[in-house]
C-alpha cells in the first residue's frame, strides 16, 4: 500500500488524501451526526423524529439528499449567477480544508502541519466569504440583511476564538495539533503522570469561550440571527434551492462536527484518553493500537461536544444583533485576554 | 448673553451644520422591506411595509385585507342558527369563543335565556378554547424568538384540550355547538373527570413554559423594554384583552360585565402588569392560562343537572331590534352588533374583533425599532389573521 502511494505523484497523493477525507471521515460522520441530532432533538421535543427511511429512520440523510437532488436549481433573475452558484461551494470547501489538519491517531492524519492551529483558524474564516457572497449575490433584501449580519457576527467571534486557542498554544508550546494532543496525553496532572493532562482542566475558561465562539461561528441558536427564520425567512440561504441548499444544509452539520473535532483536539486530549500513556514511553510505542482506537475515541468526544452545541441550540431563544456584538466585544474578548495573561504568567512561573 | 455665550452658540450651530452636511453627503436611500404577505413571522397573510434605515425601522404600516372573507355581509344571507358556522372561523384557534357573543346577542333580542347547566357548559367550553388558543401562543412565542422546542410542547398539550372539545362538541376546531337558547347536546359521560386530568397537565405545561422561556435571560433581554405601550396610548388605540392589561389597565369583561355566563361563580384573579412591554404581554397571557384552568376546575365541581336547551320555536325568527354583546375572548374584546328586522336572518351584523384594533397600534409601536424587534412586538401583540380580516 505504501509502495503504491510512493509511485503516485505528489498532487495525486494530495487528491487521494482529500478524497479519503471526504469518504472516510466526512460522509460517515455527517450521516451519524445527522441522525443522532435529529433523534436527540425529537426526544427533547417529545416526538419520534424520522422513522420511515431505513430501520429506525437511520437512512434519513440519504432520503433527504435524494429529495434535494431532484429539485430544480433556481437562480433568481437579478442574481449574479456565477457568484451565486459559487457561494455554497466556498462554504463547504472551508469545512473540508479544516478536516485536513485534524489528527485521529498517532499516524492517522491527513497532513501534519507545524502551524496546524494557525491554519485551522485561518481556513475556518473562509466560510465568511461564502456567506457574504451568498447574501449579496442573491439580490434579495432578506439575504442581504442575513449576509451582513453573518459577516459582522463571524468576524466578531473569530477574535475570542483565536484568543481562547492562544492559551492552549502557550501551554503546549507548539502550534502543531498532533503535538498538542501528545502534550496533553503525556502530561501530568497534580503530580500524577499516567492520567495525562487534558487542557479542559487548566484552560477551562478558554474552553468555555471557545465553545461559545464556535456556537456563534456555526450560527446556531442563540447566535443564529444570520438565518433567523422568523425574521429573515432563511437569511443568506433564502434564494437557494436544490443541491445548493443541500450543500448549505449539510455543511452546517458537517461544520459543527469538524469544529467539535478541533475543540476536542485542543481541549479534551484528541485521540487519547486518561491512562493512554500508561506503561509507554513514546508515541511510536502506542502507535500500533492507538491508530485503531484513536479515531473511535475522537469520534466519541466529537459527538459529546456536538451534543452540547445542539442541546444549547434547541433550548435557547435567539439574541438580538446588538446584544450579540456587545457580548463578544465587552464580555468574551476581555475575559479571553485576561485568560491569556494569566496563562502566560503561570507558564513563566512554573 | 455675553459675547462668549454667543460664540459658543455660533460654534454649536456651525458644528450642527457640518453634521447636517455630512449626513446629506452620506445619506443612503433606505430600503423598503415587505414583511409578508407570506412570511414566517406573520403566521398568516399579513403584510407589513417597513421602511428601513440599516436595520432600524423608520416607518411601518400593516396592510391587512389579504384574507378578507366578508363575514359581515355573508351573515345577511344566512339564518340566525347558520351564522355560528361562519363566525367560528374568525379566530380559528379559539372557535367556540366566537360563537358565544353572537348567540348571546340573539338571545338578548329574543328574550330567551339558556338553562343554568347550558350556561355552565358554555363557560367551560369558552375557557377551554381560551386555553387551546393561548397555549399555542406560548409555544409560538418561542419560535418567533428562535427557540424551537416550546412549540412542540404547546402542540402536544393543546391536543389534550382539542380532544376534550372534540369529544364534547364533535368538532376540534370549529365546534358549531352553541344554539340560541342553549347547546346542541349535553356533555358525554366521563368528560368531567377527563377534563380535570387535562387541566392538571395544562398547569404543568404552564410551569414548563415558565421555566423554559420566561426564566431565560435571553428571552428576558429580548422582550423586556421592547415595544412599550403606555397606559393612555393603549386606551387611545382601543387595545383590549391581555395587551391592555399588560399596560396596567385593570379591565376584564368577564368580571366587569353581567352576562348570562358563569364566570362570577368561580374564584379567579385578573392579572395586570405595570410595564406595558412585550414581556408583560406574554406574562399576562401565561397567568391567564393558569387562571382559566382554575375557572374550569371550579365550574366542573359545581355544574348543576338539568336541561341544556330552553324552549325555543323550531323555526327561529328574531324580533325586530338591535343588540350589542361583547365578551372577553382569548385575543381581547370581541363583540357583535346585531340588527334584526324580524326575519329569519339578521339584517346587519357588525363584528368587532380584537386583533383588528390590536394591530392598529403597530405604526406607532414599530417606529424606531430594529428588525428583530418587529418580530418580538408582533408576536407579543398576538393577533390571528382571521380575526383581523374577518
Amino acid at each position: 500500500m505504501i509502495g503504491l502511494l510512493a509511485e503516485v505523484p505528489y498532487w495525486g497523493q494530495s487528491l487521494l488524501r482529500v478524497l479519503g477525507g471526504l469518504v472516510a471521515v466526512l460522509l460517515p460522520a455527517g450521516t451519524i451526526v445527522y441522525i443522532f441530532l435529529f433523534k436527540m432533538m425529537s426526544f427533547m421535543q417529545s416526538r419520534l423524529g424520522p422513522m420511515e427511511a431505513g430501520p429506525y429512520g437511520s437512512m434519513q440523510l440519504f432520503a433527504e439528499v435524494g429529495k434535494w437532488l431532484q429539485k430544480e436549481d433556481i437562480v433568481p433573475d437579478r442574481a449574479d449567477a456565477r457568484i451565486f452558484k459559487m457561494a455554497p461551494i466556498i462554504v463547504l470547501v472551508s469545512t473540508f480544508l479544516l478536516v485536513v489538519v485534524v489528527p485521529f491517531g498517532p499516524d492517522a492524519f491527513f497532513t501534519n502541519f507545524e502551524t496546524g492551529v494557525f491554519y485551522a483558524l485561518a481556513v475556518s474564516s473562509v466560510s465568511v466569504l461564502g456567506i457574504l457572497i451568498a447574501g449579496w449575490s442573491s439580490a434579495n433584501k432578506y439575504s442581504l440583511l442575513g449576509g451582513l449580519r453573518a459577516a459582522g457576527q463571524l468576524i466578531a467571534y473569530e477574535l475570542p476564538m483565536v484568543l481562547a486557542v492562544m492559551g492552549v498554544v502557550i501551554q503546549a508550546g507548539t502550534m502543531n495539533l498532533q503535538k498538542i494532543v501528545v502534550a496533553q496525553n503525556s502530561g501530568s496532572m497534580f503530580g500524577i503522570d499516567v492520567v495525562g493532562h487534558p487542557y479542559v482542566v487548566s484552560q477551562f475558561v478558554g474552553f468555555i469561550i471557545f465553545m461559545i465562539a464556535i456556537q456563534a461561528e456555526l450560527t446556531q441558536a442563540p447566535f443564529d440571527m444570520p438565518i433567523a427564520e422568523s425574521e429573515l425567512v432563511s437569511g443568506y440561504m433564502t434564494e437557494y434551492s436544490g443541491f445548493r441548499f443541500l450543500i448549505f444544509f449539510i455543511g452546517e452539520f458537517a461544520t459543527a462536527g469538524v469544529f467539535a473535532m478541533i475543540a476536542s483536539v485542543l481541549f479534551l486530549g484528541g485521540w487519547g484518553v486518561p491512562f493512554t500513556w500508561f506503561g509507554w514511553t513514546s508515541i511510536d510505542d502506542i502507535a500500533n493500537w492507538m491508530n485503531f482506537v484513536g479515531p473511535l475515541i475522537m469520534f466519541t468526544k466529537m459527538m459529546l461536544l456536538v451534543f452540547i452545541i445542539m442541546w444549547i441550540r434547541f433550548s435557547y431563544p435567539r439574541l438580538r444583533e446588538d446584544q450579540l456584538q456587545r457580548f463578544a466585544w465587552k464580555g468574551l474578548i476581555p475575559v479571553a485576554l485576561a485568560n491569556i495573561m494569566v496563562t502566560s504568567i503561570l507558564k513563566v512561573v512554573f | 448673553m455675553t459675547m462668549l455665550g454667543d460664540r459658543q452658540q455660533l460654534s454649536y450651530i456651525a458644528s450642527q451644520a457640518a453634521d447636517a452636511r455630512l449626513n446629506l453627503e452620506l445619506e443612503t436611500e433606505g430600503m423598503t422591506l415587505n414583511i409578508g404577505p407570506q412570511h414566517p413571522a406573520t403566521h398568516g397573510t399579513l403584510r407589513i411595509i417597513a421602511r428601513l434605515d440599516g436595520e432600524q425601522v423608520v416607518w411601518a404600516e400593516p396592510a391587512c385585507g389579504y384574507m378578507h372573507r366578508g363575514y359581515e355581509k355573508l351573515t345577511e344571507v344566512r339564518t340566525f342558527p347558520q351564522v355560528t358556522t361562519l363566525v367560528n372561523r374568525i379566530d380559528w384557534l379559539g372557535s367556540f369563543a366566537n360563537e358565544v357573543p353572537f348567540i348571546l346577542a340573539a338571545e338578548k333580542l329574543m328574550g330567551v335565556e339558556a338553562p343554568t347547566r347550558a350556561q355552565y357548559i358554555r363557560t367551560i367550553l369558552f375557557e377551554l378554547s381560551r386555553i387551546a388558543n393561548v397555549s399555542l401562543f406560548l409555544g409560538d412565542l418561542g419560535v418567533q424568538l428562535g427557540a424551537i422546542t416550546p412549540v412542540f410542547l404547546a402542540f402536544r398539550d393543546r391536543e389534550y384540550v382539542l380532544n376534550l372539545i372534540e369529544s364534547a362538541t364533535g368538532g376540534r376546531f370549529h365546534p358549531n355547538f352553541d344554539r340560541i337558547g342553549g347547546l346542541k347536546d349535553d356533555l358525554p359521560a366521563g368528560w368531567i373527570d377527563e377534563t380535570r386530568a387535562v387541566m392538571k397537565k395544562l398547569r404543568n405545561f404552564c410551569d414548563q413554559i415558565e421555566d423554559l422561556l420566561f426564566g431565560n435571560e435571553i428571552f428576558q433581554s429580548r422582550t423586556r423594554g421592547i415595544g412599550v405601550i403606555p397606559r393612555d396610548v393603549a386606551l387611545q388605540y382601543g387595545l383590549s384583552g391581555a395587551n391592555l392589561r399588560a399596560s396596567g389597565v385593570d379591565w376584564d369583561l368577564r368580571r366587569d360585565q353581567t352576562l348570562p355566563m358563569m364566570w362570577n361563580k368561580a374564584d379567579w384573579k385578573v392579572w395586570t402588569h405595570p410595564d406595558g412591554d412585550s414581556f408583560a404581554r406574554c406574562w399576562i397571557r401565561l397567568q391567564e392560562t393558569r387562571e382559566s384552568t382554575k375557572i374550569v376546575d371550579q365550574l366542573l365541581g359545581s355544574i348543576p343537572s338539568g336541561p341544556v336547551m330552553a324552549k325555543v320555536p323550531k323555526i327561529i325568527k328574531v324580533p325586530e331590534g338591535e343588540a350589542w354583546v361583547s365578551t372577553e375572548n382569548p385575543l381581547g374584546e370581541m363583540g357583535y352588533y346585531v340588527v334584526s328586522r324580524g326575519d329569519l336572518g339578521p339584517f346587519r351584523v357588525k363584528i368587532r374583533s380584537a386583533s383588528f384594533n390590536n394591530i392598529s397600534i403597530t405604526p406607532w409601536l414599530l417606529r424606531g425599532v430594529y428588525v428583530p424587534d418587529i418580530v418580538t412586538i408582533l408576536a407579543s401583540l398576538y393577533f390571528i389573521l382571521g380575526d383581523i380580516d374577518r
